[in-house]
Formats: structure tokens, sequence, C-alpha cells
């Protein structure tokens, strides 16, 4: 054991601390651990099966890109980076604002500065993991098909982190001192959306307005791209060159991330205490609601606690944010409807998956809120109203929701392709409900605060959730091209659901 | 013909709770309409479980709980009628304003909404709330927010109030103020039960004391009937308390 106080002490302390934190998310579940290793093996094979897919027929790649290839791997880069750099942005704001422990750690006669030097580094690593959990299937694949050269991806991924961390710290700290500690976390939530989301979204419009499809990598690869990058020996494709084995390049850009990522701890660690502890006054300051908003109105319990969600929901920014940033990606669906109003063309069935997937995913975040976030868990159970009803109320408010988000989507849908309209309802309202259903099946209480957690609180609820948000999806995407084959998508998301709902705790309880 | 008030608000009989282990342990209690009675008891004795029994967030594993007479595990709907809670953790909403929770709360007992309105302003009143009654509850300290949440309790007018620990974080000037409002509702006819580790608070106030240890009741009576249960020479009730608790420790390593 290394002396208290000291960056090791500290990496020890934190490590143990996220390890105890993966073992309470599993605890209680003793007999269910082997279920989750033949898990993890069957989604590490699913996702490198789905990587086969993709890139079966890249087996040829040159060994040296061309100007094309440069274009395509850097754009696919820059949109991944911009995906990290969002995730670094909203981990580094947690660092500043959950408190946790650090009113005991900056009480103390330690240096803090290494605690956050520490913490900063730990944010590094997940990052860092958490995008090689996506990329390595793709890595491996084409290291398979084209040479062991393709694994200095991995070398690559983990520069793009310490870049995107170094990036996120610099960000947030200027967010800070512009906007200072009561509106960084709702500023910082807003520009990592608009960072992860604006490159993607701005390629896949660029690509709707040119060529009239959603495909990235069409626009990527097309000639109007092309003729204007610069040609394939630029220093601009040095991460291309880095990814496809060149070593020197690797060395550079590896070399470059870790001396940017090193100069952002050292300047910015010291100075995280004192952020930390502005952050620690933030809800000091009472928030007025008009006198008007106390009117009694007759009321039962249902319309009370739909009433009460709806509220507790347009008052938190920041929540708000958590879940409306999703629908930014509603953006290039209403802009393929908006070219479906002016030039008639036929892509109304490409909206028909898209609206599906989107709301699943929206209603999955809400009904968290509703069911699992309550944080007066007590006093619901303590009223004289039966559990049915509490959650016919809160079901009530997610779905109200949702309808108020996608019914004019649908709306404006039915005015250009009635039939894709009715399959988009019928498919927006099914995705809800199965989302909100599962849950409601694996429920656990917490608070609203801790929204983010809702993703590893049970990996199988959200594994269910999107598994089934993208099966009804896929049905209500080929039901709107008017193909029998939605038939099957509809049965493998009908057998998700039903699988959730085996496997769920509630099932023994309910 | 209206029917006669039941003798006993809670009648509790071998109620039983293992967790890891024993919570409760074949506890036998009887609060009587109109009383004001004081659980204590060391830490780990049992005394939250087995309010969160009555109020009907914990299922028993054994025995039964009858309130006013009726069957709360049969009847849990009728029995939160008469009933309200509030835990040393206020149960409140941070995005909501004072005004707001209790109409929330109102809403949930179905309280006609002209009666509410007059029983949150009274309740806003009585407790000095009045300067933050339309502020958000994320502002408010420790102690307003309790005493929200005790406005939240009373609003529904309950006949058996259930307190665990009300007093923590409370100022001196509040604390009276909420000893005050418990006291005239025990006058007005309501029955209350809480917790607490404060004993000052339970000599002055409770009409009856329960001494809980280990899941069952050791000790109940008035100050007096305790003294006499834990023999002479212990004048105060902390000095009793700790007697009756050491006994009560004794006779468990005894048995063990």
């Amino acid at each position: 054991m290394s002396r208290a106080g000291t960056l090791f002490w500290f990496a020890h302390h934190e490590w143990r601390l996220a390890w105890r934190d993966c073992l309470w998310l599993r605890s209680g579940r003793r007999r269910s651990r082997r279920r989750v290793v033949l898990g993890l093996i069957a989604i590490v094979l699913f996702l490198h099966g789905f990587a086969y897919l993709v890139l079966y027929r890249s087996a040829d790649l040159p060994r040296l890109p061309d100007q094309r290839m440069s274009v395509m791997l850097t754009g696919m880069l820059a949109l991944y980076g911009s995906m990290m750099l969002s995730q670094a942005m909203e981990a580094v704001t947690r660092a500043f604002y959950g408190r946790g422990d650090l009113d005991l750690i900056l009480s103390s006669p330690v240096a803090a500065w290494r605690l956050f030097a520490v913490r900063i580094g730990a944010i590094a690593v997940t990052i860092a993991a958490m995008s090689l959990a996506l990329a390595a299937p793709f890595i491996n694949i084409l290291a398979w098909f084209s040479g062991l050269r393709w694994l200095a991806g991995y070398g690559v991924i983990v520069a793009l982190a310490m870049v995107t961390v170094a990036v996120a710290v610099m960000l947030t700290v200027g967010l800070f001192r512009t906007i200072g500690p009561k509106y960084t976390r709702l500023g910082a939530q807003i520009v990592a959306a608009v960072i992860g989301a604006s490159f993607a979204i701005g390629v896949q419009l660029a690509a709707i307005l040119c060529y009239g499809t959603p495909s990235r990598l069409a626009f990527l690869q097309s000639e109007a791209v092309t003729r204007y990058a610069p040609d394939s020996g630029s220093t601009l494709w040095l991460l291309a060159r880095a990814i496809l084995g060149d070593m020197l390049a690797l060395v550079v850009v590896f070399g470059i991330s870790a001396i940017m990522f090193a100069a952002t701890v050292c300047i910015f660690a010291p100075r995280f205490g004192q952020l930390a502890l502005a952050t620690a006054g933030v809800s000091g300051n009472p928030t007025r609601q008009g006198a008007c908003s106390s009117g009694f109105r007759r009321t039962w319990p249902t319309r009370s606690l739909r009433a009460k969600e709806w509220t507790l929901l347009r008052r938190d920014p920041w929540l708000m944010s958590q879940i409306l940033m999703q629908l930014l990606y509603l953006l290039p669906p209403a802009f393929i409807l908006w070219r479906n109003f002016r030039e008639g063309s036929g892509a109304s069935t490409l909206l028909v998956p898209i609206l599906i997937i989107a709301a699943g995913q929206l209603a999955g975040g809400l009904a968290w809120l509703a069911i699992s976030g309550e944080d007066a868990a007590d006093l619901i159970a303590s009223a004289p109203v039966t559990n049915a009803c509490v959650l016919r109320a809160k079901t009530a408010a997610v779905m109200g929701a949702i309808a108020i988000v996608f019914g004019p989507f649908v709306a404006a849908l039915a005015v250009v392709a009635p039939i894709c309209a009715l399959v988009a309802a019928l498919g927006v309202g099914t995705a809800a409900a199965s989302a909100t259903s599962i849950q409601f099946w694996f429920r656990v209480q917490a608070k609203r605060s801790h929204f983010r957690r809702r993703q590893t609180s049970s990996r199988i609820a959200t594994f269910s959730e999107a598994l089934s948000s993208c099966s009804w999806a896929g049905a209500g995407g080929l039901a709107a091209a008017s193909s029998w084959l939605a038939t099957i998508p509809g049965l493998i998301a009908l057998a998700i659901v039903t699988g959730a709902w085996i496997i769920s705790p509630a099932k023994n309880t309910l | 013909m209206n029917q006669p008030a039941p003798s006993f608000a809670l009648e509790i009989r071998g109620l039983v709770k293992h967790f890891d282990q024993p919570a409760v342990d074949g506890l036998d209690l009887r609060v009587r309409t109109g009383e004001f009675y004081t659980l204590l008891g060391p830490n780990g004795a049992g005394k939250t479980t087995t309010l969160r029994m009555v109020t009907g967030l914990l299922k028993p594993d054994r025995g039964s709980i009858t309130v006013f007479g009726i069957d709360a595990l049969a009847d849990p709907i009728r029995v939160k009628r008469a009933v309200a809670w509030l835990s040393d953790e206020p149960m409140i909403y941070d995005k909501l304003t004072p005004m707001e929770y209790l109409h929330f709360v109102a809403g949930l007992w179905a309280v006609e909404s002209g009666l509410a309105e007059l029983r949150a302003r009274d309740l806003i009143g009585w407790l000095g709330l009045e300067a933050h009654a339309h502020d958000r509850c994320e502002g408010l300290s420790k102690g307003t927010r309790q005493k929200v949440a005790l406005t939240g309790a009373l609003v529904h007018d309950p006949q058996l109030i259930i307190l665990d620990e009300p007093f923590t974080g409370l100022d001196a000037g509040s604390a009276r103020l909420v000893k005050r409002v418990l006291r005239e509702r025990v006058q007005a006819g309501c029955s209350v039960i809480m917790t607490t580790h404060i004993l000052d608070v339970a000599e002055r106030m409770a009409d009856r004391i329960g001494v809980m240890v280990a899941g069952r009741l050791l000790a109940e009576g008035n100050l007096e009937e305790l003294r006499q249960q834990a023999g002479a020479g212990h004048a105060s009730l902390e000095d009793t308390f700790l007697a009756l608790v050491e006994t009560g420790a004794e006779e468990r390593t005894a048995a063990a």
C-alpha cells in the first residue's frame, strides 16, 4: 500500500470504488453471473458478426490510403471523435457536480489536485474503453481481412480519447468561467449534445440535400467532397494514415495526444478543487414560482400523479435536455419530411423506423423518471391509492409526453403518406409501450438526479429496451413499405419483450 | 347511528419481519385512540421497520396489524386513508413549491379542493412557512423541508400520525412549533406514534412510552411505570431507558 495522499493512493481508492460500484450492480444476483458472462460473449460475437456483414466487401482495401479513402476514414474518425467528446464533457461535468466524497477530500489536508488528476485519468480510461468496445469488432475484422496493420486502430482510438478528454476539460472550465457554476451543468449538457450530434447531423443533412439519402458514407465518398479535399499526401490525413498502420503517423498522433492530455492534467487539475467548491452552493438560491401556480383545483389521485410528473419534468432543464437531446436526431427525418412536402419524393417510408426508434428511446427515459426516479416513493406508497392506479397514471404521463412530441410528426406525415402515418402511429405507440413496460418490470428505486445511472442499473433492461425499439422500427419500416417480411422483426420484438418479462424481477412480485 | 370510535388506534400482534436477521421478532403493541405514544430503542431495535409495516411500506413475514379496527394487511387502502407517515428524510419534490406539494398530497388523498386549500393555508401559517410557500423546495433548508413534509402529512387530516425521528434537523424554535402542532392534534382526538432518540421530547410529550430492543417490546408505560420496571434509583428517563436497554441486552445474551 502506498503512502496516503499520493497519486497512486488516490488511484487505488478510485479503482476500489469503481470496482465495488460494479459489484453492487450485480449484487444479489449471484446465480445470474454466469448468465451475464454468457450474455457478454453473445454480444461480442453479435458485434463481430455485424462488423463482418458491414465490412466483408472491403477485403481488398489498399495498403496506402488514396484520397477518397482518406476522406472517408478521417470523416468517420471525426464522427466518432465528436461523440467521444460529447461523452467526455458529460463525464467532466459530473466530476464537478457529483458531491459524493468531495466535501470530505476537500476539507482534508491532502493535495486535492492529485485526486482530480486521477479522476481526469479515469475519465480518459472510461472513454477509451467505451469507444473501443464499439470500435474493436470493426478493427478486429479489418485486421483479419486486410492485415494486422489495422490493429493500429486501437492506438488511434486511445489517442482520440486523450484528446477528447483534454478538450472536454478545457471547454468545461471555459464554461465555468463564462457562464458560472449555476448554468454550467445545463450549458455543458447542451454543448455536449450539440457537439455529439452536429457533425453526424450536419453530414446527414448535406447527404439528404445533395443526394436525397440520409447515408453519411455516400456523402463522404461522393465526387463533390473528394474534388475539394486536399490530396492524399496532406497532413490533414494523418489520422487516416495512422489507422492504416503507418507507424510514424501513429507515433506522431499518439505523442501529440499524450502531451496534450498531460498538459491539461497539469494545468487544470489544481483548479478543479475551486470549481467543485463553487458548484456546492448552486442550489442555495430559491427559485420563486408565481403564486398563481398554487391554485387548488378539483383533482383526484391519477390526475395529481400525472400533473406532478409533467411539472417535475418541465421544471428540470438539465433532465429535460438529457431526454430531449435525443430528439436532435429527429432533425434529419424532419428535413426529409420537409423535402417530401416540397418535391413530393417518396422517402416517407424512411421516416417510419426513425420515428419508432426515437419514440422507444424517449419513452424509456421518461418511464425511468416516472417509475424508478420517484423522489418521494414512501409518500406514494403510503397514499390510499392502488399500485395499479399509480402505474396507470405514470404510464399516461409518459404516453402523453410521447404523443406531444411525435404527434406533429405523424400528423405531417399523414398529409404526405397516410398509410405510412398510420404505421408510424402504431409503431410509436407500441415501441413506447414496450419501453415503458420494460422499465416497469425492471424498476429499481433511485433518485431522479441519478438518471444517467439508469443504463447501468439493469443492463438487461437497457438492452431489451434498445433491441425491442430497433425491432419495432424494423417492423414499422417494412410494414410501411408494404412488405409481409414486417412480421419477422415484429415477432422478434414480441419475443424480446416477452423474454424481458420472463427474466424480470417483477414476474415474481406481480 | 354513529359507530363508537374503536378504543385502539393501532393493535399489533405477533409481528415478525426478518431481513438478514430478525428485525422485528414477535412484537405485540397497542396504542389507544387519542394517545401520544413514543417508541424508544437503540439503533437497530426495529422501530422504523415496525412503523413501515404499519404504513404499508413493508410486508410483514407474520403477525397482524389493525388500525382503528381495520385489518391493515387485508385492506391497506382503507387504512392508508386514515394514516399519515412522516420519515426523518423529508419526502418532498425539489422542483415543487410547498403549496404545489400540498396540492399534490391532497390530490393523492382525494381531499376536496376547497377544504384542501383552506387546510394548506392554515398549515403553512401555523408552521411559519408563508415566506417560502411559493419557493421551490430545492432551495429550502433541511428544517424547512421537514416542516413542508409535516404539512403534507397533516393536510389530509389523518386520524393516526406516524412520525419517524421528526425532529432531525429542526432548530429549537421549529421543534417547539412542531411539538405544539402535534399536541393540538392529539387534543383534537388524533393519535400520534413517534420514534425519537431525544429522550427529553419523549418525556415531555408522550402519554405512554414503549421501549423496543432487538425487535421486541421490552417495557411500556408512562415515566413512573417505566421507572418501576427498570428498578429503583433511576431519576431521569435517560437513566431508566439505559437501564432497561442494558437489562434487555443481558437477557438476550443469556438466552443466546
